[in-house]
């Protein structure tokens, strides 16, 4: 069962690396609506040290939700993805296994990015490896939901535009502790933990939830 | 007992059953705003509060409570639906589904409406981030994204299916909505909504607003009604029964 999951993880990431200009763009996306955020607001310390946490996020939901459009299409088009729903193995690990494809293309390298990003918003070093944390945290559980609104979404007229009215609201929990761990790291670093723990849970639930309504997504999609 | 639900889970006889029950429940909906509006402005306190009372202004939550109240019960009972089609595979289910969807978004913009309206002379400011008013918010975005996904896929069956799915994941935000209000300490947290008891409320407050509410109430049954009738009947436009409907409702 776990070959399973480990083959189809390996088949997407290897579909990525052939193609690297689509995880790529992703990543510059992320790289320039974090920069210009300096560029319109001004370029005060004080100011970007209180923008920085939030911008961070909302552009790493932004980047994650872009690319979240990729995670069935090319399969969808091309059959592949009717063969995986006939297959005899659970449909449900196929999708985590995409899912966690997804992430390492595109939530990994935010969190690895992040010290670059902190630096550019004059922020902290603790807080700096509190935005690591969190990032770590959150930003699987965007690939998770939003692989929900993806399979919901497949196939459709203006999917994508459709996919952040569907996907951007339930972010919004993950967006507002995600964004509030950092910001409070400023200030007093022992208290971002309630904060962390809320991520872990959110991680947790949504890693047992969300492939599940993303397989009866998918089923319903494609019938 | 199933033959009796099962009757009436076709659309061509639950058609006429709720053609006789919207009269009734439009009747229900005007008495109980009627009384409720009439003991709001006129048999309750005109300040609310010790210190720093509150004048007329507070009125407003006459509208305020029942629509919010309206807008996660009708979520709540949208899911229900939902979820009843997606067990029992029945197309009546996701049409009340679909039905109820606009008239739950209206009452979350109302509430989020009516409760600007208030916060400006009490609060000081029209919006402010509180848990409560983005919880509410994102409630608005819910009922907007099911709308949405049901209207941009063609094939009724997928549609209903797909929106049925989203609003069961969006079920995870409503008690979150709910809750957001119970600020226990001022001192801990900073919401501006705080705890608050249905048995803390004056009696005359409470009446005039539960009044409102159970009018709000009848309204949404109303209209929620009409608007699956018409669902019914475009959907079922090619059988003969719907099309001698229509054909009988045109020439009356």
């Amino acid at each position: 069962m776990f070959k399973v999951f480990w083959s189809v993880l390996h088949r997407d990431l290897l579909l990525a690396m052939r193609r690297r200009t689509d995880v790529l763009t992703t990543l510059f996306f992320f790289l320039i609506v974090v920069s210009l955020f300096p560029l319109g607001v001004g370029t005060e310390t004080a100011v970007l040290r209180i923008l920085g946490p939030g911008v961070v996020w909302v552009a790493a939901l932004l980047a994650s939700m872009l690319a979240l459009e990729r995670l069935f299409a090319a399969d969808f088009e091309d059959g592949t993805l009717e063969q995986l729903l006939l297959t005899d193995q659970p449909l449900v690990l196929l999708v985590l296994a995409k899912i966690t494809a997804h992430w390492l293309l595109t939530g990994l390298p935010l969190v690895l990015m992040a010290p670059l990003v902190g630096m550019q918003y004059h922020l902290t070093d603790p807080a700096i490896g509190i935005m690591m944390a969190a990032l770590l945290l959150g930003t699987p559980v965007l690939s998770l939901i939003g692989a929900i609104g993806a399979a919901l979404t497949l196939g459709l007229r203006g999917g994508g535009i459709l996919l952040s009215l569907l996907i951007l609201p339930l972010y919004i929990p993950v967006l507002v502790y995600g964004a509030g761990a950092v910001e409070l790291a400023a200030v007093e670093l022992t208290a971002t933990r309630p904060y962390l723990m809320l991520l872990a849970a959110f991680l947790l639930s949504s890693l047992i939830l969300a492939p599940l309504a993303s397989a009866a997504a998918l089923r319903i999609s494609i019938e | 007992m199933s033959s009796a639900w099962s009757k009436f889970a076709s659309p061509s006889t639950f058609y006429p059953l709720a053609g006789r029950m919207i009269p009734v429940f439009w009747v229900l909906a005007a008495g109980s705003l009627l009384v409720g509006l009439y003991w709001g402005f006129f048999e309750t306190p005109d300040q609310l509060g010790g210190s720093n009372a509150q004048k007329g202004y507070y009125r407003i939550i006459f509208l305020h409570v029942g629509a919010a109240w309206m807008s996660m019960w009708l979520y709540a009972v949208m899911v229900g639906w939902a979820a009843v089609g997606l067990v029992f595979n029945t197309r009546l289910s996701y049409m009340m589904a679909n039905a109820i969807a606009p008239t739950g978004a209206i009452f979350t913009f109302l509430a989020l409406w009516s409760g600007s309206f208030w916060g400006r002379p009490s609060w000081g400011t029209y919006w402010d981030w509180d848990p409560r008013l983005t919880s509410e918010l994102i409630l608005f975005f819910l009922y907007i994204g099911y709308i949405a996904l049901h209207s941009a896929i063609d094939d009724a069956r997928r549609a209903d299916r797909a929106a049925a799915l989203l609003a069961i994941v969006g079920l995870v935000m409503v008690p979150v909505i709910f809750w957001s209000i119970n600020c226990p300490d001022p001192n801990q947290c900073a919401a501006l909504h705080q705890r608050s008891g249905l048995g803390k409320v004056d009696g005359n407050i409470l009446f005039a607003m539960l009044t409102t509410t159970l009018g709000f109430w009848m309204y949404s049954f109303a209209t929620t009604l009409m608007r699956v009738r018409t669902i019914i009947l475009t959907r079922e436009a090619q059988t003969t029964w719907a099309a001698e409907t229509i054909r009988a409702e045109v020439r009356s």
